[in-house]
């Protein structure tokens, strides 16, 4: 039950000690695209998080922030003109996994073959839980076919066998069984979610990921969807959840991982994220506060092109905390990547705070301490 | 004034989507029709936008009975409407650069010496940049090209806003600048707006009154859903 090796990571990256052993540790994966003419995209830089069995880690930012390209990452999905850098170990989860999942080991994600990752990761050891599942559903063959193909597929069970294991996981996405012998376009939008979901479980895969998976969703379907997904995390699995939809984030994660031009600003406890202290990075807390139940207030301006990334903080144009200071990039310390975050840190057991590490300016400390002084 | 009266409407004759259904807005009013996805409220926006023919009922803009639709408005009336929909991809024009995409409806009506002025002061506002008005639709992010729909919903000075899901598929922050755009424009300009949506929070935070689909219909709430969904 050791911690993976530190590679010099934020300790945030790490859920509380105490939790099982992860099964995703990602340490300073970046992703570059190389465009013609040599130019280079920055869509993911140096993002690090654990991810333990029965845990769900929401990754929230606006579409262009880098997430999706992150999971593809994950999922050996990028483009050749793609590359990459950094680890993202998938590790054994104990007891989560069945017989047939094909349960070897620690594999490297980010250097493992595409025969390997066909093979062994997708549906067997991370389960995808699609973006829109209508694209993902064949639209001329019936979910129960879909579902029985995709069990052979995974388990190498025959026919008959299929049958039944395909109920199953229909059975586990709450699926209705007498509904299996439709066509895609029959079923409603929250029935299609649920049919992709199950192709998703029937590979009891130890981790699953959901790429926007309540996007264009009802508020009503939203919350059933999470709710589901939340169900197959508390079964044992562990659940990586893409979303722009902080809604749906609250509702479910255990932690929040907030990107924001391309790199993890903030990794935090649900809880203290969404209620009270709140959030600590300025882009963070500004998110919240545009949320139309709270101040509904747009962050001024727009995020910078990840071809065009300022050399010290990517959201300084952005930031009314903004000083000198942030010229330099900003390094992820307990949990959240600014050298002026927001309010008091949670007490840390010695050392200074990330605030008072950075020596803000006179005027800047004061101001520090006159919020922290209102705040207390 | 935009009245709805005794709409009916669908794709196939014998299963309207939308049942007698009546609404009104008042000029500088706005009022959000609540509902769940696949209910119908879509059609019936684009029935108040002129943009589909009804089966039965009438429309009523501005105190004249509407008699054609889509290219058979008139067209001052088909220029009272800024129209914007939930997927910025499938209304913009892949292959206009997004100043040109912002500039069509002006261009269509053969306005081309107002193009740069109206360009020009609506691009800040909607916050894009000289560089971003030059790529194309697939450059852009969806954030980025529902602002400049938004842009090019203005760019005639509408009487009229139907805003149709506008924000569905965008963060919270782009979200709420959008809203602030609409709203900072009908401030100054009184138009009235119809904003169609499934999330109760913003709708009412948006508008002056929300209408729920279910009150409009008597039907249950997610009657559409019903026969295929638990
Ligand atoms: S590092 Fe500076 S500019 Fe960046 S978010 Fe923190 S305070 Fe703002």
């Amino acid at each position: 039950m050791n911690a993976p090796a530190d590679t010099g990571s934020p300790a945030a990256a790490a859920p509380p000690s105490g939790s099982p052993a992860p099964v995703l540790s990602v340490r300073g994966l970046s992703v570059r695209f190389v465009m013609r003419g040599g130019r280079r995209i920055a869509a993911v830089s140096d993002a690090a998080f654990d991810l333990a069995p029965g845990e769900c880690l929401a990754l929230v930012g606006e579409s262009g922030c880098g997430k999706s390209v992150l999971a593809a990452a994950l999922l050996g999905l990028l483009p050749g003109n793609a590359r990459t850098a950094g680890s993202a170990r998938l590790n054994a989860a104990g007891g989560t996994a069945g017989p047939d999942a094909g349960d070897g080991g620690t594999i490297e994600l980010l250097t493992a073959s595409e025969q390997e990752l066909a093979r062994t990761v997708r549906g067997r050891r991370i389960g995808l839980v699609p973006q829109s599942p209508a694209a993902h559903l064949t639209p001329v063959r019936t979910v129960r076919a879909q579902l029985e193909e995709t069990v052979r597929e995974l388990t190498g069970v025959r026919r008959s066998g299929a049958r039944a294991d395909a109920e199953r996981a229909a059975d586990r996405a709450a699926f209705p069984l007498d509904h299996l012998d439709r066509y895609p376009h029959q079923l409603s939008g929250g029935l299609a979610q649920r049919a992709a979901t199950a192709l998703a479980l029937v590979g009891d895969a130890p981790l699953l990921l959901a790429d926007e998976p309540t996007t264009g969703l009802d508020r009503d379907l939203v919350e059933r969807t999470v709710d589901e997904l939340r169900r197959h995390t508390d079964d044992g699995r562990a659940l990586l959840m893409i979303t722009h939809d902080l809604a749906a984030a609250e509702r479910i994660a255990d932690r929040v991982a907030v990107m924001y031009a391309g790199r993890i600003v903030e990794l935090a406890d649900a809880p203290a994220f969404f209620g009270t202290p709140g959030p600590r990075h300025p882009y963070a807390r500004g998110l919240l506060d545009a949320l139309p139940e709270r101040a509904f207030r747009p962050i001024p301006g727009m995020p910078p092109e990840l071809g065009a990334l300022p050399d010290g903080c990517a959201f300084a144009a952005r930031c009314d905390r903004a000083t000198a200071a942030c010229e330099a990039l900003p390094v992820p310390a307990d949990g959240v990547a600014c050298h002026h975050p927001v309010g008091a840190p949670p007490a840390a057991p010695g050392g200074p705070t990330p605030a008072e590490a950075t020596e803000p300016t006179g005027a800047q400390r004061s101001e520090e301490d006159g919020r922290r002084a209102r705040t207390a | 004034m935009l009245e709805l009266r005794d709409i009916t409407a669908g794709y196939e004759p014998r299963t309207p989507v939308v049942r007698g259904v009546s609404l009104t807005v008042a000029a500088g009013e706005a009022v959000g029709l609540l509902g769940p996805s696949g209910c119908g409220k879509s059609t019936l926006a684009r029935v108040a936008a002129l943009l589909h023919r009804p089966d039965g009922g009438t429309v009523t803009l501005d105190g004249e009975t509407v008699t054609g639709w889509r290219h058979r408005a008139p067209r001052r009336q088909r220029t009272a409407y800024g129209v914007l929909f939930q997927q910025p991809r499938l209304s913009a024009d892949p292959r206009l650069r997004l100043g040109e995409l912002i500039a069509e409806p002006l261009r269509a009506g053969g306005r081309r010496a107002e193009i740069a002025d109206r360009v020009g002061e609506l691009a800040p506002v909607v916050g894009l940049t000289d560089e971003l008005l030059r790529r194309r639709p697939h450059e852009v992010s969806d954030g980025q090209l529902q602002r400049a729909c938004l842009a090019r919903a203005l760019v005639l000075r509408p009487r009229w806003l139907i805003c149709d899901e506008m924000t569905a598929m965008l963060d919270a922050s782009t979200t709420a600048a959008l809203v602030a755009v609409v709203e900072s424009y009908r401030r100054e300009s009184g138009a009235g707006l119809l904003a169609v949506g499934h999330d109760r929070t913003l709708l009412a935070r948006w508008c002056d009154r929300t209408v729920r689909w279910a009150d409009l219909t008597g039907a249950p709430a997610a009657r559409a859903e019903a026969p295929a969904d638990r």
